[in-house]
């Protein structure tokens, strides 16, 4: 665990050396993209880490192991958290890009809608005072939202080519420079080691906190003293 | 068993449910007040402007019809689950499966379906052209009867829970967005010339996509909920 | 045959009971008794199926109920905490409705039949909701007369009866078991019955 944590600091340096120090500055953007470091592995992740907190969802209720019950809710936090930070980088780069903090774009409503899932899924546990059925309804829940995701981000993109016209895109970005997706994939990986690490330290907590009573808890070292 | 997908059942819980609503009229009756109240209060709020009030009506009408739903979802299963009813339809060799869709059905047949007999008078009051209307009354034909299916996974997740009314809200409301989206789609499509035959192909397809995956989620939901 | 070995339950932080093991044959009834909080209710509820068990099996004829699911549940009749009865319907109708949804019809001359037989004459058309709670509790026990199901699970069946009413229900409990039926009962009164049956206490 602290070897991802040690690899997801060195990551994140390293990325955002290579994103401000040796991206070269865009042509029409200026030095306002270089947000796009964060921005874009955030927003890979957030996605991501909720098809992953389905999986395990899913095996914890096949399967009825507690442990992957345990890995999915420790990374809803996560998750709603890199959701936000999407959300958060997204306005701050849209400000100056676009001369708004928010638009209605077809991406940014549906990171909101997955935020709002998240959201739902972490008050729905913490509302259970049962740990067992917490786990069971929660991943109900997140296999719910997974298979509604497509559904959502589908639907959000006709809404917005119907309501919306051609405003503005995000897909219009150039063929990418070799550094600047150098700096990028640093950055993506600095997030997974990021996420792996804190997944891990908040399933440590859980297991503690559910298991407290057992025998092996209290002959950890750390406890007796 | 006679029938393996339990069609008896169904048609039981269905019988089962008009009967005890007709017993007590008023649960069925409150949200289609609600839904009457709260439209008309939009043109008190944003003024009479015509052609605002007809640009404003599907999100409107969509959207109060939305709330209207959400509001008497906890209706669903609460009762039963608190007299101890759910235990014994769980305890039945029936399919609980059967049990949920024929549940769902009763609840649009009450809360969905006046709702969208009811959305085609109220839109008068927003002078929505004739056409525009049917366009409006067919979505939320079809759209109902999925936030029913959608809202019983809800519903049943938080069977029991305190403050369950207003988590449903927060399961639920994120889930609503496509059918809301193509429903208003709808009819802004069939106003602007481009034809409501997509979005209400969509919204079918939807309905049928609901009505296979949502009540096997919400009987797994109602297990866990009576463990 | 209701096998149950090796039970334990756990809700929430706290282990209610642990290794419970018990074997009942046709005719033979099992009483179970406890503190308040020891498990009895959880313990039902497992053996019913609702619940399932945090380790240990449950066999029905030899055979895991989890996997028997319908073909269990239709021999299995049980009597919870909360009643099962509609407010809103009379007793007769929750009787009937109940008895219908799982194919086996009863004529109302049967159920207000069985009504009697428990002392509730005249108040079979009033809906439940204006009964007493021990009114309600013998509506809800008349299935015992109505039901022709193997395996009996009842809990605190007695709650809110008078003498009278305690008394016919270990009737049917002893009709139940004469006839090569099986029955598991919780209980903090003293039931009369005729027939011998295993006790356990369970919890601490």
């Amino acid at each position: 665990m602290p070897w991802f944590a040690a690899a997801a600091f060195c990551l994140t340096v390293a990325g955002l050396y290579v994103g401000f120090f040796m991206a070269p500055t865009d042509a029409q953007q200026g030095d306002g993209y270089r947000i796009i470091f964060l921005h874009v592995p955030v927003s890979w992740m957030s996605m991501f880490i909720y098809v992953v907190m389905a999986f395990w969802a899913a095996v914890g209720l096949i399967f009825n192991s507690r442990l992957s019950a345990m890995m999915a809710s420790a990374l809803a936090p996560t998750g709603a958290m890199f959701a936000f930070l999407s959300l958060w980088t997204g306005a701050l780069w849209g400000k100056p890009m676009w001369g708004t903090w928010w638009v209605w774009d077809a991406r940014l409503t549906s990171e909101l809608i997955l935020l709002f899932l998240y959201m739902g899924f972490m008050a729905l546990q913490s509302a259970i005072d049962d740990q067992r059925r917490a786990d069971k309804a929660g991943a109900v829940l997140a296999l719910v939202g997974v298979v509604n995701i497509p559904v959502i981000y589908f639907s959000v993109q006709w809404w917005n080519t119907l309501h919306q016209g051609a405003s503005v895109s995000l897909t219009q970005a150039p063929s990418m420079a070799t550094i600047m997706l150098i700096g990028m994939l640093l950055m993506a990986l600095a997030a997974w080691m990021y996420t792996i690490a804190v997944a891990l330290m908040r399933v440590r907590c859980i297991i503690l906190e559910r298991e407290y009573r057992t025998a092996w808890v209290n002959d950890l070292k750390e406890i007796r003293q | 068993m006679k029938d393996a997908f339990g069609l008896s059942a169904i048609y039981w819980i269905v019988h089962r449910e008009l009967k005890l609503t007709m017993r007590r009229k008023s649960d069925a009756i409150t949200p289609l007040l609600f839904f009457v109240i709260v439209t008309s209060l939009f043109p008190l709020s944003v003024g009479t402007d015509v052609e605002m009030l007809r640009r404003i009506a599907p999100g409107v009408l969509w959207v109060t019809a939305l709330l209207a739903t959400m509001l008497s979802l906890p209706r669903l299963f609460e009762q039963d689950y608190a007299d101890g009813t759910l235990e014994q339809l769980a305890l039945s060799p029936a399919p609980l499966s059967a049990m949920v869709v024929g549940k769902v059905v009763a609840y649009w047949l009450m809360t969905g379906l006046p709702l969208a007999l009811l959305a085609p008078l109220l839109a008068l009051q927003f002078y929505l052209p004739t056409t525009s209307i049917l366009i409006l009354a067919t979505t939320l034909l079809i759209g109902t009867p999925v936030l029913a299916l959608i809202g019983s996974i809800g519903a049943s997740l938080t069977l029991g829970l305190r403050g369950g009314g207003v988590l449903v809200a927060l399961l639920v409301l994120p889930l609503y967005v496509p059918v809301l989206i193509f429903g208003t789609g709808a009819v802004d499509a069939a106003a602007s010339g481009l034809g409501a035959t997509a979005n209400v192909s969509l919204l079918t397809a939807m309905l049928l996509v609901a009505g296979f995956f949502s009540p096997m989620a919400t009987t797994a939901a109602l297990r866990i909920a009576l463990e | 045959m209701l096998e149950v070995s090796n039970l334990d339950c756990v809700r929430g932080e706290r282990h209610l009971f642990h290794d419970v093991s018990f074997l009942l044959r046709s005719g033979e009834g099992l009483l179970i008794t406890g503190e308040n909080g020891s498990g009895k209710t959880s313990l039902l509820r497992m053996l019913v199926g609702l619940t399932p068990p945090f380790a240990g099996t449950i066999n029905w004829k030899t055979r895991l109920i989890k996997h028997l699911g319908a073909e269990y549940r239709r021999e299995l009749l049980y009597c919870g905490h909360p009643l099962g009865l509609k407010d809103s319907l009379s007793a007769t109708e929750n009787l009937q409705s109940i008895a219908s949804l799982v194919n086996e019809p009863v004529e109302l001359s049967v159920v207000q039949d069985a009504l009697e037989r428990i002392g509730l004459q005249g108040s079979a058309h009033m809906p439940v909701r204006a009964l007493s709670q021990g009114q309600k509790r013998r509506v809800s026990l008349a299935r015992l007369f109505l039901s022709r199901r193997t395996l009996w699970v009842l809990d605190e069946p007695l709650t809110a009866l008078d003498t009278k009413a305690s008394q016919h229900v270990a009737q049917a409990v002893d009709r139940h078991l004469d006839d090569g039926g099986i029955a598991v009962i919780t209980t903090h009164q003293d039931m009369a019955l005729a027939s011998p049956l295993q006790t356990m206490r369970i919890g601490a």
